[in-house]
């Protein structure tokens, strides 16, 4: 193609969409560090973002009154949550990737369909239906009372709020594991057992190392989400267990837009840190399939 | 003959890499003309130049008398087959070769007719309906140059078309091409890299590197008379040699003094002097011109390839009696054997058999004694 | 598979499935409770039905996705041929950057970021509320837009560069050369992407949830504003509904894929076939 059809091609293609990227993708996060740095008069202040590391409330667990930095403490929470549920995701969702991927065609597809339904409903359904299972007078109780097992009651605690992370965002764990295993080269394992590798060691040295990637995504695609939800936490936790995106909703609610913009910013420099962290540790570009 | 094509001083780079310098050519009615050289020589960019996808940063294309510089592809009368045939998957055979004349918006009866035509010029007939991602790579081949030929362009433009078909098939194809570029009448330019290629099918063989064209002639020109070390290294194999012409038809090299048939030169001029491995005669060692060891033989079917080590100069030399390595002999050479050229900026980087390739070179030779030492090194200490 | 394999494999769809079964169930249960079924019945469902507000969710919600994922797909596969042909560098770090930016946020920021932006634009307008259908639109063209991208790219990379030259060659204007050569061989990945545009769209809640006015709901804030109060089993048959909606989609679509995994396994074959003629 010579120069000039390529240089009109190109500016007729992409300049409706870098004009766009910058209007509703750039601008808009610039406007998140504005409001973070203003008051309600558009005055600029630190007293957002200083409010977030310093204000404090009293947690009341019975025995004695603490007093405690209200939103780090959400946020260690809200990391806390979803490490746990990333692991979890991770630890269930390798091996069937690795089984997927090792299985016939056929079954693979099936699989695959399967794993995709419950992605493809709405995660408030999703979470909805956990809501239904866990409360206390719920399917699980009915079940482990007529088992005469006793009552559970997770509703309202930590558990049940991973257990709607793991639920919800199980999928996200799976497919970009699943799609960076089905492409490994057979051979190379055979040619690992060649050389003398027993399996446990083939699964170290080489099918670890090579699927490290998609584990990667699938640890990003869980771990963002779990962050920064804030519907789970409200039915499974009942709203006792305030997590980052609650804080961010709730000042939102509240018409507090400055103070929500600075718990969105500080959320996104701490991920953004992370995500550099992450590459830097492993040395690998986190793609997001 | 009529210039149809004329290439003047074209330059062209990218970045910062001259791709094209300075490039002056004429391309003859009913020609077939074949531009040669390695891979990067711009061979490539001269033929998107003259169908239309390159620009060229100056100079002029002129096609039938008329410049033609800022004309787009589709306005040229010139046709491309492209270097991994380019077919378009989404259509059938028919389709393919119907393009151009659908976007023309010939009639369909025409369209019928035409194509038929030349489905059976190319050996394809009763493949109209098959798709042509289920063809064979020959069969491909032929749907494009039907497609890049049913619009009778005045040129044809073909960009390595032969290079991913395996060896029998590409004869097979050098044979048909040329017998349709007879019966169609249409100049070809031909885009290759392979020297045994653009000697059995060309009129006339461009050989370029570097952005530069190095010669133009016909095919047995090129290969008698190389203007210099880099023609004569890339067309078929040679032995070159620093000389010293004495006077004329006397060339000095090798520690030996040759009759030969070039004249021209100043006296005492250093020139670079080229003899083709299957000129040489092997003689016993008192006999002749030259004398030395055979240091590797190779057997190739029809001839044994031998390096002889001549002063230090490894010399190859193809001969159908067997020699073994370590076997002193001597070399004959007749005056007509001898190919004296002017020095140029190729001087002294081919010609020398001590490897074959250039990479080779930069790897060098696997140093025994250094393996050694290391294997000693490396021993376990037993004491 | 192995037996374990297969246990595991099971027990993790009884995890995934579980949950779904059981709002399947009670979506038929007569009474209210959570736990206990007391008989089959319809019931819920035709309340469903009587619901206009939900009805009307479920317009807005697909006259919202069709449109994101139409102007999403327009623009976006315009943005990944231009971004295929960009040569300078430094420019296409930056395309690539900013177009990974809504994929990797959290939902909520961008959301918020958005939701930011129309409201302080709004207020230089002097409007009250600046969010409504337009904003929500304008949002989800935004996050669908580098799925869009990021399915057509991939074809243009593995695409012959020479098929549009080819098709030039042979008398095409360099636009028509796009839609007669260009286009067909993208095309499979255009499709994923307006489809994952228009299922990303129904599916969206948090960007939505920040960027819609009150005035404007689609199907999840609807799910979320019924699902905030009492509970009602209403939102079971819904579920259900949608349940069996994805399950079709995902058939259909799993059919069509193993349709053309069929033609091109045949045309291996007669590839096969013709070289066994041959020799």
């Amino acid at each position: 193609m010579n120069k000039k059809t390529r240089s009109l091609i190109q500016y007729m293609t992409l300049t409706p969409y870098s004009i766009w990227a910058a209007v509703f993708i750039v601008v808009p996060l610039v406007f998140v560090a504005y409001y973070a740095f203003t008051d309600q008069n558009f005055h600029f202040t630190f007293d957002n973002i200083s409010r977030f590391f310093t204000a404090t409330s009293q947690i009341d667990d019975g025995e004695s009154v603490k007093e405690v930095h209200t939103y780090l403490v959400i946020f260690m929470r809200s990391l806390k949550l979803a490490v746990i549920s990333t692991v979890i995701c991770l630890l269930m969702g390798y091996p069937l990737a690795y089984i997927m991927a090792r299985a016939k065609e056929r079954t693979q597809s099936i699989l695959m369909t399967l794993i995709m339904i419950p992605m493809w409903m709405n995660f408030l359904i999703r979470t909805y239906a956990w809501m239904t299972i866990l409360q206390d007078t719920g399917i699980l109780n009915s079940i482990l009372s007529a088992l005469h097992l006793g009552r559970v009651h997770i509703i309202g605690t930590e558990t049940a709020v991973v257990i709607g992370m793991v639920y919800d965002y199980f999928p996200y764990m799976v497919l970009p594991i699943y799609s960076v295993m089905a492409k490994l080269d057979v051979r190379l394992l055979e040619a690992a057992s060649d050389l003398g590798c027993p399996s446990v060691s083939v699964l170290r040295r080489v099918i670890w190392p090579l699927s490290l990637p998609g584990v990667l995504s699938g640890v990003t695609m869980v771990l963002i989400p779990s962050i920064s939800t804030f519907y789970i936490s409200q039915k499974l936790g009942n709203g006792k267990f305030y997590l980052i995106g609650d804080a961010i909703e709730g000042q939102y609610t509240a018409n507090n837009l400055h103070f929500a913009a600075a718990i969105a910013f500080i959320l996104m420099v701490i991920l953004l840190f992370c995500m550099q962290l992450i590459q830097k540790l492993t040395n690998r570009k986190i793609i997001v399939p | 003959m009529k210039k149809i094509v004329e290439i003047k001083n074209i330059t062209k780079s990218f970045g910062s890499e001259v791709v094209l310098d300075n490039i002056n050519l004429d391309i003859y009615d009913n020609e077939f003309i074949t531009l040669l050289g390695p891979s990067g020589c711009g061979k490539t960019t001269l033929l998107r130049i003259i169908g239309g996808f390159e620009t060229p940063d100056s100079g002029d294309v002129v096609f039938m008398g008329e410049n033609i510089n800022g004309l787009p592809p589709h306005k040229r009368n010139v046709n491309t087959v492209f270097q991994r045939y380019a077919l378009f998957p989404h259509l059938n055979v028919f389709e393919n070769v119907a393009f151009s004349l659908r976007e023309k918006k010939v009639p369909k009866d025409e369209i019928n007719k035409r194509v038929t035509e030349m489905l059976a010029l190319v050996a394809l007939k009763g493949f109209e309906k098959r798709a042509v991602t289920s063809l064979s790579g020959g069969q491909q081949q032929r749907v494009a140059i039907a497609r890049a030929l049913i619009n009778q362009p005045k040129v044809l433009l073909l960009d390595e078309p032969l290079s991913a078909l395996d060896l029998k098939l590409r004869k097979d194809m050098q044979v048909e091409l040329k017998n349709i570029q007879k019966a169609t009448g249409i100049t070809f330019v031909f885009v290759t890299h392979d020297q045994e290629e653009a000697l059995s099918m060309s009129d006339t063989v461009v050989v370029m590197t570097e952005g530069h064209i190095q010669q133009i002639g016909t095919p047995v020109d090129i290969y008698n008379e190389p203007q210099n070390a880099f023609v004569a290294d890339f067309i078929g194999e040679s032995n070159i040699l620093d000389g010293m012409m004495l006077e004329d038809y006397k060339v000095r090299f090798s520690g030996h003094t040759f009759q030969c048939l070039d004249k021209g030169f100043d006296a005492h001029e250093a020139v670079d002097v080229v003899v083709r491995p299957e000129d040489v005669d092997i003689v016993p060692e008192e006999k002749g011109h030259l004398r030395g060891v055979v240091t590797s033989v190779t057997f190739l079917g029809v001839h044994y390839e031998i390096i002889v080590d001549i002063g230090g100069f490894k010399w190859m030399i193809q001969t159908t009696d067997f020699h073994d390595v370590d076997e002193h002999i001597g070399l004959f050479i007749e005056p007509d054997a001898i190919h004296v050229m002017k020095k140029s900026k190729f001087s002294g980087m081919f010609g020398d058999y001590s490897s074959f390739s250039d990479e080779m070179e930069q790897i060098g030779e696997v140093d025994l004694e250094e393996l050694e030492e290391l294997e000693a090194e490396s021993e376990p200490d037993n004491e | 598979m192995k037996r374990a394999s297969k246990i595991y494999t099971a027990l993790i769809m009884v995890f995934l499935f579980a949950p779904m079964v059981i709002l399947l169930v009670f979506s038929f249960n007569e009474a209210k409770s959570l736990s206990v079924f007391s008989g089959f019945s319809l019931k819920w469902y035709r309340e469903l039905f009587r619901d206009e507000e939900t009805l009307k969710a479920v317009v807005n919600t697909l006259v919202l996705a069709v449109l994101a994922a139409l102007i999403s797909t327009v623009m976006g596969t315009a943005a990944a041929v231009g971004m295929n042909k960009l040569r300078n560098k430094v420019l296409r770090t930056a395309m690539d950057s900013v177009t990974n930016i809504p994929m990797i946020n959290p939902d909520i920021i961008t959301g918020i970021s958005l939701m930011l932006m129309f409201v302080f634009v709004g207020r230089l307008f002097g409007a009250a509320t600046s969010l409504n259908f337009a904003t929500m639109l304008l949002a989800h063209i935004t996050f669908c837009l580098p799925y869009v991208i990021l399915q057509v790219l991939p074809k243009l990379q593995q695409m012959d560069k020479a098929l549009p030259e080819a098709a030039m060659d042979l008398g095409c204007t360099p636009l028509r050369a796009f839609f007669k050569a260009e286009l067909p061989e993208i095309m499979p990945g255009v499709i994923t992407g307006m489809i994952m545009a228009f299922t990303l769209s129904l599916d969206d809640f948090v960007i939505s949830y920040f960027t819609s006015g009150n005035g404007f709901q689609t199907l999840p804030i609807r799910i979320y504003n019924m699902t905030k109060k009492t509970v009602t089993p209403k939102m079971y048959a819904l579920a259900t509904i949608i349940f069996f909606v994805i399950l079709t989609l995902l058939l259909i679509s799993n059919l069509y894929d193993e349709e053309t995994v069929q033609k091109r396994r045949e045309a291996r074959a007669n590839k096969k076939n013709a070289k066994e003629a041959r020799t």
